[in-house]
């Protein structure tokens, strides 16, 4: 339509970005939510949206946990904070013995954020939560000035169903249990990294980004008696050990050269100075399982896909000294808490 | 992994060890100069299996480390004012200065950026001319010719935005300093391999002579290590004193030529305050004359206090190799990697940080059991 400047001005506003009144509860909300997120998440049109959902009883006791994903850059090889969202949040349930059902999604968007930008975040979690089964069933949008937030902030609660027998928690970890990884160790801190600071690194390290729930049933169908899992997110492995360490009161020794690690992550972390297992996973969780099951653990959870390289990295021990240990040449060493410093805004 | 995995091999290390065992008539004092090499001797266990043939005394080599606290507390201030913003390496972050750290600063307002190359910090101020970079510029003389490159960058890209807060330091007259003292106990060197590889180690040879003490440039990987210290024992065993290279791999005597030029282009030797050792006669590099508008000291008038050290912390002892870290009453109780009293104890090269991530019997966890 030509414009009329005589005319009465219309207010003349970019429609590809998100804008401040997109966020005010009007008609332009209204659209944003009935144009471009709705269907996007799979909602029925023929439904309409609803502040809150009534769900049908489940069959078993209600798991529930939440979690704020603010990670920079948005996109990043291995996923984005879309997949993030939803893998992160049903990780939690699937580790603490939980089958995920349902999410809800908060959204806090930047003004100006492109449309298009939010239309890609939208689909990938669309397409996660279809992979694992969930379905995204209330939520929330907001809209801040420019510089508030950094692109978009996402927050998504999740509510599983704790299925039997779930693992008997980090408390009951006994002498002689043996510690397995899902796989290598380090992808996502170390391909975040490299997106954020556009480190030339060629193949560009991809992020672990991804779903454990396959993995954690796998463990229960294989009658794995399973102590303790734990996706390895900031801190990575060491900090997992160190929790677990101070819950059980036994000492965990991994031995370094069992732990799987990528040429890619070892690469960067040669260089930059880091530890592997100390850098952050997505979709990658420790495992501490009875002994006698540990071979049954680790051919279960390889043939998961996306799990092919488990491996059992260490075993508990009584305590003498120091409550975690690792070996490089054949020496034992504390493996310290990691303090996380080089690596904000990973998730 | 190439480069890397054939100089970690457990059963070549164990021969190194055997051969020096075999060749040592006295207990030997031996320096390593650079902390990435004191990381590399505990991760690897080779200063605890050599302890009764070598002491392996850690030298000052970690430059985040003798950073004075008074240089910190310069960014700090610089970085506290409304339109600039410091750029340094992650290791500079968390290091105290008199009072707080970079990081400390910035939780309260001041801007302070890490950056993972000098060039990068170019480039930050060429995005936002409206704002002042200062790059604040740590390292030996590996470092320097590429923060002497962001320089000549910058000025060839007509970048009036960008200066350096020079905190270099020069690695031979530490070495210097070391063997003039009066209780020096250090009879052989293990130079920093990454140093000679930029300017080459043909300078080490006046050194050498004067204090008849061998130098072994080495480089960062066990067998690496082990070899250099098994070099400086024979030299040691045999009355010799010379400069011998056991990095060939990377290391050449007359050095990197094209770094040295810019280096040289750019920078020209100070006297440095060097933390825990002092000053240090000509123990730094300031911007030379022609490149004064990239030199943030000249650009800024920046007025800080003289810093006092801490009292408890004996960082200085520590880089002076007259304590080893665990001896320091603070280590592993009030000073931990999550909160240092001195900089040894943060930086990854840092000699107090390799004691606690590496000696289970130096390490805090001990400490926790046993205070039970």
């Amino acid at each position: 339509m030509p414009r009329m400047p005589l005319e009465c001005p219309l207010p003349n506003e970019p429609d590809d970005r998100v804008l401040l009144a997109h966020g005010e509860g009007g008609g332009l909300m209204r659209r944003l939510l009935a144009e471009h997120i709705l269907p996007r998440l799979g909602h029925d049109p023929s439904l309409p949206p609803d502040d809150a959902v009534v769900l049908p009883p489940i069959n078993g006791l209600p798991v529930l946990t939440t979690d704020a994903f603010v990670v920079s850059p948005l996109f990043f090889p291995g996923g984005d904070i879309g997949s993030l969202a939803v893998y992160g949040t049903i990780n939690d349930l699937a580790v603490r013995g939980a089958q995920p059902l349902w999410l809800t999604l908060s959204m806090v968007l930047e003004e100006g954020l492109p449309l298009s930008v939010l239309h890609r975040v939208l689909e990938s979690m669309a397409s996660a939560a279809k992979r694992c089964g969930v379905r995204i069933v209330a939520g929330d949008t907001k809209v801040v000035p420019r510089g508030s937030v950094d692109g978009l902030f996402l927050t998504t609660t999740g509510l599983g169903r704790l299925v039997d027998p779930a693992p008997t928690g980090s408390a009951t970890i006994e002498i002689g249990d043996v510690l397995l990884v899902s796989g290598p160790v380090g992808r996502h801190g170390v391909a975040i990294l490299v997106a954020r600071e556009q480190m030339p690194f060629d193949p560009p390290p991809t992020s672990d980004c991804g779903p454990l729930w396959e993995a954690t049933a796998a463990l229960r169908t294989a009658g794995v008696r399973v102590r303790a899992l734990r996706d390895a997110t900031r801190g990575g492995v060491t900090a997992v050990l160190h929790e677990w360490a101070r819950d059980c009161g036994h000492t965990l020794v991994i031995d370094e050269a069992r732990v799987p690690v990528t040429p890619e992550v070892r690469g960067v972390c040669e260089l930059l100075g880091f530890d592997p297992l100390a850098v952050a996973n997505e979709g990658t969780m420790v495992a501490a399982v009875a002994a006698e099951d540990a071979e049954a653990a680790l051919a279960a959870l390889r043939r998961v896909p996306g799990h092919d390289a488990a491996a059992a990295i260490g075993e508990v021990r009584a305590r003498k000294s120091i409550p975690v240990l690792k070996r490089a040449l054949g020496r034992e060493h504390p493996l310290v808490e990691p303090s996380g410093a080089p690596f904000p805004r990973i998730c | 992994m190439k480069y890397v995995d054939e100089f970690r091999d457990a059963s070549v290390v164990d021969r190194l060890l055997e051969a020096i065992r075999r060749r040592t008539t006295r207990r030997r004092t031996i320096m390593e100069i650079c902390g990435g090499q004191t990381h590399g001797l505990l991760r690897s266990g080779i200063d605890a299996a050599l302890s009764d043939v070598v002491e392996l005394v850690h030298g000052p080599g970690c430059p985040v480390c003798v950073t004075s606290a008074s240089l910190i507390d310069r960014a700090i201030e610089l970085a506290r004012r409304p339109n600039v913003i410091v750029t340094t390496f992650g290791d500079m972050l968390r290091v105290p200065g008199s009072g707080e750290s970079l990081v400390g600063a910035r939780a309260t307002g001041a801007r302070v950026r890490a950056v993972y190359s000098p060039l990068d910090a170019v480039a930050l101020a060429e995005k936002n001319p409206d704002d002042e970079f200062v790059f604040f510029a740590v390292g030996f003389e590996t470092t320097a010719p590429a923060t002497a490159l962001a320089v000549l960058h910058a000025n060839r890209r007509g970048i009036r935005n960008f200066s350096l807060l020079s905190a270099h330091v020069r690695v031979q007259p530490a070495m210097e300093a070391i063997l003039a003292a009066p209780d020096n106990r250090v009879e052989s060197f293990l130079a920093a391999g990454h140093v000679a590889t930029v300017v080459g180690y043909e300078s080490y040879a006046d050194l050498c002579r004067r204090y008849r003490v061998p130098i072994v440039v080495t480089g960062f990987e066990p067998i690496d290590l082990a070899a250099g210290i098994l070099a400086c024992v024979e030299q040691l065993e045999t009355g010799r004193a010379a400069v011998e290279n056991r990095y060939g791999r990377s290391a050449r005597s007359e050095g990197n030529r094209h770094a040295v030029r810019v280096l040289e282009q750019v920078y020209e030797p100070c006297d440095r305050e060097w933390r825990g050792l002092g000053k240090m006669p000509g123990g730094g590099l300031r911007l030379r004359d022609a490149w004064r508008r990239f030199d943030a000291e000249h650009r800024f008038e920046i007025f800080t206090p003289a810093a006092a050290e801490s009292s408890v912390c004996r960082s200085g002892e520590v880089l002076s190799g007259r304590i080893k870290p665990h001896q320091c009453p603070a280590f592993g109780r009030e000073c931990t990697p999550d909160r240092p009293l001195g900089a040894p104890m943060v930086s990854s090269e840092g000699a107090c940080a390799a004691y606690f991530h590496h000696r289970p019997d130096a390490g805090p966890q001990l400490v926790e059991i046993t205070s039970r």
